[in-house]
């Protein structure tokens, strides 16, 4: 991730103030850039691992605040929903692992948090959801398919849990797109 | 789950439901018998429903977050146990009441309480007799669009407002959700 963050980026400082996330959204179609990213203090996880399957990245602003609380508490509760999916869950937030570790603990998550810690909101910038003004992620939620590609996305408005009907959609929708294409192979 | 309701209505063939069933307004609640938040709102929903009398059709579903709320499944379950011995608003409103003694001996205190029988309610508890309909109210929730507890539906629309006895009122009174943010 290190090369990311050096990369020779120029972000458009004007569009800043009125627009929190100065990028678009990546859309469904886009290959979702791969990172690596500390998941612990002392392991990172890189999104091509999860290669294969579907993964859930759901960004979200900060471990403590009580909506994403109450929004990785919920995804917590859902994860053998996602496993009839074959489909991995992530956390992406800004805050660092040994925070994350805290709040993993907590709140007995038994997935992984990712720390876009270093630079910071790098990940959530290329993703077009980092909110230059709140110096967060917003609550905005990925699901790419087993090839890498973004297959839904969703940003979240500011404060509001987006819940995970939304996921829950896109895998079922995903899931019928596989079958499809794989029945015509 | 019954196909012809919406998911975010009550339905009273299957909800635990209080009021009237010809009520106009109808107000589905997600729970979580641990939940403190859960807890703050049942004096509103107590007062909204003496308020509205039988204007009002009330549901409860669970949605327990069991991981962070360690009693919150053997709650859910000890009510639905007390519900198949007739007894479900009972055991909810003591749930809420003593949300800080909710161990296994607690639930069986209750029982004892409203005079249900406490060794059928102890076996159901144990043995996860109604694990399946909790999940379903949980999966119908998470498809309804619940996104944490409380989560209510004023004739089928998600309350996104104040938790506050004022507003919860006017929302249901002008059967519209209003868009004040929690």
């Amino acid at each position: 991730m290190v090369g990311l963050g050096r990369s020779p980026i120029h972000w458009d400082m004007s569009t800043i103030t009125t627009n929190p996330s100065h990028r678009p959204v990546l859309s469904p179609g886009t290959q979702a850039p791969d990172f690596s990213l500390r998941c612990t203090p002392d392991q990172s996880v890189a999104l091509s691992e999860f290669r294969g399957r579907p993964v859930v990245l759901a960004f979200y602003p900060a471990d403590w605040s009580p909506v994403c609380g109450d929004q990785m508490a919920l995804y917590n509760e859902m994860l053998d929903e996602f496993q009839e999916f074959q489909a991995e869950l992530v956390g992406i937030s800004v805050d660092g692992a040994w925070c994350h570790d805290a709040f993993a603990k907590q709140n007995k998550l038994h997935f992984p948090l990712l720390a876009d810690f270093e630079p910071k909101g790098a990940i959530a910038r290329t993703y077009g959801v980092y909110d230059e003004k709140e110096g967060t992620c917003e609550h905005a939620l990925f699901v790419i398919d087993a090839d890498g590609i973004i297959h839904w996305s969703y940003v979240s408005p500011i404060g509001v849990n987006p819940g995970a009907n939304g996921i829950l959609s896109a895998l079922e929708d995903l899931k019928k797109k596989t079958e499809t294409t794989a029945v015509a192979k | 789950m019954s196909a012809r309701i919406p998911l975010t209505l009550p339905d009273p063939g299957r909800d635990h439901t209080s009021g009237s069933a010809d009520g106009s307004i109808k107000l589905l609640e997600y729970g979580d018998y641990e939940c403190p938040f859960c807890g703050e709102a049942q004096p509103i929903v107590k007062e909204i429903q003496r308020r509205l009398g039988d204007d009002l059709l009330f549901a409860f579903r669970n949605f327990p977050l069991t991981n962070v709320h360690p009693y919150a499944e053997h709650a859910a379950e000890a009510a639905e146990a007390a519900s198949a011995q007739g007894n479900f608003w009972g055991m909810h409103d003591l749930l809420f009441e003593n949300q800080r003694a909710l161990e296994d001996e607690d639930l069986l205190a209750y029982a004892g309480e409203l005079g249900l029988n406490q060794t059928q309610l102890v076996r159901d508890v144990t043995s996860s007799v109604y694990a399946a309909r909790i999940r379903e109210d949980f999966k119908s929730g998470v498809r309804g669009g619940v996104n944490g507890t409380p989560t209510f539906f004023i004739n089928g629309e998600r309350y996104d407002g104040v938790f506050d006895l004022r507003y919860l009122l006017s929302a249901l009174t002008s059967q519209k959700v209003e868009g004040i943010k929690k």
